[in-house]
């Protein structure tokens, strides 16, 4: 028990510090979050002084909900970034083999190194742009800290979900090999229904009840939604049910693929 | 949204790598040779455009071997930037106006904007790649060749999939102009052609700034993402929308307001935030020749600095 622990921490740490390795790249991937968030800022000023009060946020809780997207943009993966490109290319070469025969769990290794990834994205990428945000704008940040631990908590289970999903859409280069078009449907999807590009409590309607009931609203309304105090007592822990439930049963059923397929490996020889 | 076309063709791009074996190689050096004689701006300029219409040939070729992969990818291509247009509907559902505008008075800044910046992104959009290349040193293999290394770059990787950028962007346009209750004059209708012209032109000199950038810095690619499809964005939406800061900055330091504002704004009879004279809104060709020569510049700059890793 405390080896695996050992080992699968010494995984995160590698996936934490892999990532903290590109400096330069990290400083220009704030720079454009910043830019982005500075124009959406903007466009959600103009929406929320046309209707104050849509979505239930009024125009601080919006603009909190612009920068806190950008600081969540890399944490999430929403549109790639994260391990899957490289297991998919792993299982496209055959070099997926080695990892099947080391003492370690697939699933759980590339979980792993993406929660240390994701927890470098959320100091490297999200610390600047929201302090930028708050400089800038006049943002909802909570002062009580117990708000921002519950947030912590919805984002690390956010997290948890996002791999989950891209943990599947890895798998399927098994049976497809080339893994480029579902990796495209799986973030054209995440953007939409995650409430990247919209919050999902703007949607109108049906969509709007469909959009908050699917998985990726996990990723970004549901954490957005406890650090501006829309979930509090019983709301919050149904908001973390609601997030526990997606990611029990999407590695579960990444797990079962995960048996399916690597029965399908064939090492060639030579 | 912007960077995510991008992630998506670095996965397809190893695919299109393995392709390429397959096609029929054109070999630059073979049709250089006797052009690679004359000198003179123009005879370069020609020979620039040839080596940069060949390899784009060579690069469909290549695509065009896998037809259900490309058909897939230019619907990816065309869902993707239709997103950001689902979005302002979805606005649009809960208002009726945003920064004054109505939605046909938007469909319009975003169908100039976007079409403007697909038939850029179409032409020079692989430039962004040349930061890989300077890292892992394949840029040299393009310095031999006897080819302006700006064709090259240009033309590498040519991803015709961004038809369906330019697709979505005129799709959009068509509606706006086919709802928009503007009092057409010869002018107005001259302007509409004229404003994706030179819209697509400054951002080709934008696309080809933020490669010699990458000269410098390698890693940063990133950044040139916040004025290409930063830019985009941004130009999508009203500028009655944003801070007068940010409009003096796009206007005056990184003219993008001449990409489709300025003369959008004359075609739907509205004056520009900052109270500019309306004859700006005839200038957009003249700013794009000021910005081609600056990315010229830029360029030259940027190439003669590079100094190879050397192996």
């Amino acid at each position: 028990m405390t080896g695996s622990v050992r080992l699968y921490g010494a995984v995160a740490r590698g996936g934490f510090r892999r990532h903290a390795t590109y400096r330069t790249a990290t400083a220009a991937g704030v720079f454009t979050n910043t830019v982005f968030g500075l124009i959406l800022a903007y466009t959600y000023l103009a929406l929320w002084d046309q209707r104050p009060g849509l979505g239930g946020y009024d125009q601080a809780q919006a603009l909190t909900y612009v920068w806190l997207g950008q600081s969540l943009h890399m944490v999430m993966a929403v549109l790639g970034g994260g391990f899957e490109d490289e297991l998919i290319e792993r299982i496209r070469s055959g070099d997926v083999a080695i990892d099947l025969y080391r003492p370690a769990d697939l699933q759980l290794w590339w979980l792993a190194g993406d929660l240390g990834r994701g927890l470098f994205h959320l100091l490297a990428r999200g610390l600047v742009p929201m302090l930028f945000g708050a400089l800038v704008f006049d943002l909802a940040l909570p002062a009580d800290p117990l708000r921002w631990l519950a947030f912590l908590g919805a984002a690390l289970l956010g997290l948890l979900v996002s791999f989950a999903i891209r943990f599947l859409v890895a798998l399927s280069a098994f049976w497809l090999m080339d893994g480029a078009g579902v990796a495209q449907m799986a973030w054209l999807t995440g953007i939409f229904f995650s409430g990247m590009l919209l919050p999902l409590n703007v949607f109108p309607g049906l969509l709007g009840e469909i959009a908050r009931l699917l998985p990726w609203a996990s990723l970004m309304q549901l954490p957005a939604d406890v650090l501006l105090g829309e979930r509090t007592g019983a709301a919050l822990l149904s908001g973390y049910a609601f997030q526990l439930g997606w990611a029990a049963a999407l590695l579960t059923l990444g797990r079962l693929l995960q048996t399916v397929a690597t029965r399908r490996v064939v090492v060639q020889g030579g | 949204m912007a960077e995510s076309a991008e992630s998506a063709e670095s996965a397809e791009s190893a695919a299109s790598a393995e392709s390429v074996r397959h096609a029929p190689p054109a070999e630059p050096w073979e049709w250089a040779g006797p052009q690679a004689e004359k000198t003179g701006p123009c005879a370069r300029l020609l020979q620039g455009l040839r080596a940069y219409g060949l390899i784009c040939a060579m690069w469909i070729r290549s695509t065009m071997a896998y037809r259900a992969s490309f058909a897939m990818t230019l619907f990816g291509n065309f869902a993707a930037t239709a997103l950001d247009f689902v979005a302002i509907l979805l606005m649009f559902s809960q208002v009726d106006r945003l920064g004054g505008y109505q939605l046909p008075e938007v469909a319009l800044l975003y169908g100039s904007a976007g079409t403007a910046f697909g038939i850029a992104d179409l032409l020079l959009g692989s430039m962004d790649r040349l930061g890989r290349r300077v890292r892992d040193g394949t840029l040299d293999t393009l310095l031999v060749r006897p080819v302006p290394v700006l064709a090259q770059v240009a033309a590498d990787r040519f991803a015709l999939r961004r038809l369906g950028r330019i697709t979505q962007g005129l799709l959009i346009l068509g509606y706006a102009l086919w709802v928009l209750d503007v009092d057409w004059s010869p002018l107005k209708v001259l302007m509409v052609p004229l404003m994706l012209l030179s819209g697509s032109v400054i951002f080709g000199a934008v696309f080809v700034c933020g490669a010699a950038f990458q000269f410098l810095a390698q890693d940063a690619a990133e950044v040139q993402n916040s004025f290409t499809y930063g830019g985009v964005t941004l130009l999508q939406y009203p500028p009655t929308v944003f801070g007068k800061d940010l409009l003096r900055s796009v206007t005056c330091v990184v003219p993008l307001a001449f990409v489709s504002w300025l003369p959008a704004l004359y075609i739907l009879g509205r004056d520009y935030p900052l109270g500019l004279p309306g004859w700006l809104a005839f200038t957009p060709p003249l700013v794009a020749l000021a910005c081609c020569a600056l990315a010229g510049l830029a360029w030259r700059a940027g190439l003669t600095s590079y100094r190879s890793t050397g192996s």
